[in-house]
């Protein structure tokens, strides 16, 4: 751990919530996620008891099962000072949603506002509260940025990751059209309207590959496989990557879904 | 119109490779967008109205039984005839009615979705009364026996040589070399044959896009004139409007007008904005010798004190759908019902029924565009996540869907048990991977991998990797 005398007496405590699709795919976004976070002088925990936000359950209309998952991730993370995700849709799903599923309780109503009020999602968690300005990040590359949906309107993440790249030394931030506009990913949309998805996303990729740029970035695992898959299908060499491992200087391991180079 | 929203699969991959409706579409995207965009801009207040707008409408909807019948009194007293209709069916009896009392041949008609959700057209004819549509779109669709694929913009879907050909097919005076490439040749023609059926027509029929309790007025929005001359030309106007078109005074009126038409085509005002007050007085140089209000419910009261209710709020702008990623690929024709979009995703299951319905709620990426541009605030996707909680707690959520998520929840409530599956199943994956780090195809996630590929995980998951780590750490503390 680094040194934080010049810190607050004590540096905040955070809780990373990993997601469940950087656990299972891409660890890099994690390890990415935890430099990032001690960098900016927190200390860093990731809980083990930790799976899913419960988001697929949510949206097929389970709402049971959501909120077994919910008070297990209020239990798990409430200890914390802030609790961080890599992920708008994940930290909306925390910040936004779980309060609603406990109106009316008693026993959790409080509890889950006041856990909720301590979500962050990553990139907005280290310009907002952390008042980063710049990372140190070096890298020579052409990017281009997508927002995705839920950072976007849930939680007005926009401005954060373009001022945070804007001071990645080497880099040229080149936007695409309709930067703001839905991948199609959309969780369990994406294999359940496959036609639907696939004519959402085939535009998005369009825009990407006009764009000039010769790397995606977004802040959303989720709609970065799905980009990332359908740039690949169609054989670009665009490289995608998360946000978060540019940002940590933390780009040695090969893009998503390609075999680096 | 037939409901078929629970083929919304088949028929949106019907729309997904028909060339003239995916050239169609590009307009919407290409043109309402930005034209809302501009005009929102345009206006430092313009969200501080939105706010506005929806306080009024629930604060009408807190207190609409009372502002029902205040408008009742206003109608009434301004000689006109306020008919109340619980169902469809009864609010075409009491058209046809009207129609039959008058002795009508031929209806013109102004845009209006209620009657569409009626299908009054239909009955009409079956009962020998011609109804002629006069907003160029739906005379459009009319011609071509089809149903508006947009809430504002019904033929929204046609490029401009389909309409030439429909022209030439049913106005069959037409010389062959009148030219009618371009959209104004088009509307001249139209303007031409609906002239004669105005004159001609008995009954005018309109909906409404308020009705005021304080003056008990009815205020239509075009941009055509069409409405003006249906209402005005006919011995008798009927209006169709359902109860929650009722907003409490005319500054609430015009409150809202800010920012319908702002929202829905980037106009400051709609061309024509008319307010009518009952029958033709006797210092009046125009205007019908009869006016009738049929007060639609269909379903709506139902929707008060639901989580449905916020719903109600819509003024029928077509926002959300001009902003839908999933409207964008698919077009209006695809959900199948009378209301397309996301605000026919959640509107149509509260009329119809989730049975009949499901599709559509389940059909939205929860992008959130619809709810951000929605003037009155209504929170789309929230109440089409709300249907789908409906559906699975009556098991009519898909049995694929149902036990896939069970089963993934067995797992994510189990974290031990998900953890260990997990540093299993990755590496594993992971290793089939192989150099291309992708699937170009995998078993049982076809949905997936039909269209793109699927990236392959990096290996350990990230839970394993950390915790390794850390324990190379304690060793090297101690």
């Amino acid at each position: 751990m680094t040194s934080s005398e010049t810190k607050s007496a004590r540096q905040p405590r955070v809780g990373l919530f990993a997601t469940c699709l950087v656990d299972l795919f891409r660890p890099s976004v994690g390890f990415a996620s935890v430099k990032l976070l001690q960098d900016a002088g927190c200390e860093v925990h990731v809980p083990v008891a930790q799976t899913c936000c419960g988001q697929p359950a949510y949206n097929t209309g389970d709402r049971a099962d959501t909120r077994e998952i919910a008070e297990q991730v209020i239990e798990a993370f409430e200890e914390f000072d802030f609790v961080v995700a890599p992920s708008g849709s994940c930290a909306s799903m925390l910040k936004k949603h779980y309060p609603g599923l406990f109106e009316g309780d008693p026993a959790w109503e409080e509890r889950s506002r006041t856990f909720s009020a301590k979500c962050h999602e990553l990139i907005s968690f280290l310009t907002d509260v952390m008042m980063v300005r710049d990372t140190g990040a070096q890298l020579k590359a052409r990017i281009t940025y997508h927002d995705s949906c839920s950072g976007l309107r849930e939680l007005n993440i926009s401005e954060q990751p373009r001022k945070l790249l804007g001071n990645v030394s080497g880099l040229e931030v080149q936007e695409m059209t309709d930067s703001h506009v839905c991948c199609g990913f959309g969780g369990t949309f994406c294999v359940k309207y496959s036609d639907i998805s696939n004519a959402i996303v085939t535009k998005k990729v369009g825009n990407i590959d006009a764009s000039g740029a010769d790397m995606l970035l977004a802040g959303d695992l989720g709609c970065l496989m799905n980009m990332a898959g359908k740039l690949k299908r169609q054989g670009s060499d665009v490289e995608v990557r998360h946000v978060a491992e540019v940002l940590a200087g933390m780009t040695s391991q090969p893009p998503i879904a390609g075999s680096g180079k | 119109m037939e409901l078929t929203a629970n083929k919304f699969k088949a028929n949106a991959s019907k729309a997904l490779v028909d060339a003239q409706l995916q050239k169609a579409l590009g307009n919407v995207e290409k043109g309402f967008i930005g034209k809302r965009q501009k005009a929102a801009d345009a206006l430092p207040e313009f969200d501080a109205l939105r706010d506005n707008a929806r306080d009024i409408k629930n604060h009408t909807l807190a207190h609409l039984d009372l502002y029902l019948e205040e408008y009742e009194r206003k109608v009434t007293a301004a000689g006109g005839h306020v008919h109340w209709a619980e169902t469809a069916e009864d609010a075409r009896r009491i058209v046809l009615d009207i129609c039959k009392k008058a002795n009508a041949r031929t209806v013109t008609k102004g845009k209006s979705m209620i009657t569409e959700e009626i299908a009054l057209n239909d009955h009409l004819s079956a009962n020998g009364i011609e109804p002629v549509e006069t907003d160029l779109g739906e005379y459009i669709i009319q011609l071509r026996g089809e149903h508006p694929s947009h809430i504002i913009a019904p033929a929204v879907h046609l490029n401009k040589e389909q309409v030439e050909g429909d022209f030439r097919r049913v106005h069959t005076h037409l010389a062959k070399d009148r030219d009618l490439t371009e959209p104004v040749s088009l509307l001249s023609e139209a303007r031409e044959v609906l002239r004669q059926r105005y004159f001609a027509a008995d009954v005018g029929i309109t909906g409404a896009n308020f009705l005021i309790a304080e003056t008990g007025s009815s205020v239509i929005v075009t941009n055509e004139g069409n409405g003006d001359l249906t209402q005005t030309l006919g011995k008798v106007h009927v209006v169709v409007a359902s109860i929650e078109k009722i907003v409490p005074t005319l500054e609430d009126t015009s409150q809202i007008l800010r920012v319908l038409a702002r929202s829905a085509t980037g106009q400051d005002m709609s061309v024509y904005t008319t307010f009518s007050t009952g029958p033709k007085r006797e210092e009046d140089p125009d205007g019908p010798d009869e006016y009738h209000v049929v007060l639609l419910d269909n379903g709506r009261s139902a929707m008060l004190g639901t989580e449905y209710q916020d719903m109600l709020r819509c003024i029928r702008c077509g926002a959300c759908m001009n902003h839908c990623p999933v409207y964008h690929a698919v077009g209006g024709h695809a959900y199948g019902s009378v209301y397309p979009g996301p605000m026919g995703a959640v509107l149509t299951p509260s009329l119809n029924g989730i049975d009949e319905t499901g599709q559509l709620p389940n059909a939205s990426t929860f992008c959130g565009r619809c709810e951000a541009v929605c003037p009155m605030r209504i929170p789309l996707p929230k109440m089409m996540r709300h249907w789908r909680e409906r559906e699975f707690e009556r098991n009519l959520t898909p049995a694929v869907a149902r036990y896939g998520l069970k089963a993934w929840a067995f797992f994510a409530k189990r974290p031990k048990l998900y953890r260990f599956a997990a540093s299993l199943g990755m590496p594993l994956l992971s290793l089939f991977g192989g150099t291309s780090r992708r699937f170009h195809a995998l078993p049982f996630a076809g949905g997936w991998t039909r269209y793109r590929d699927l990236p392959a995980p990096e290996g350990r998951t990230f839970q394993q990797a950390w915790a390794q780590r850390e324990a190379l750490k304690q060793e090297a503390g101690h």
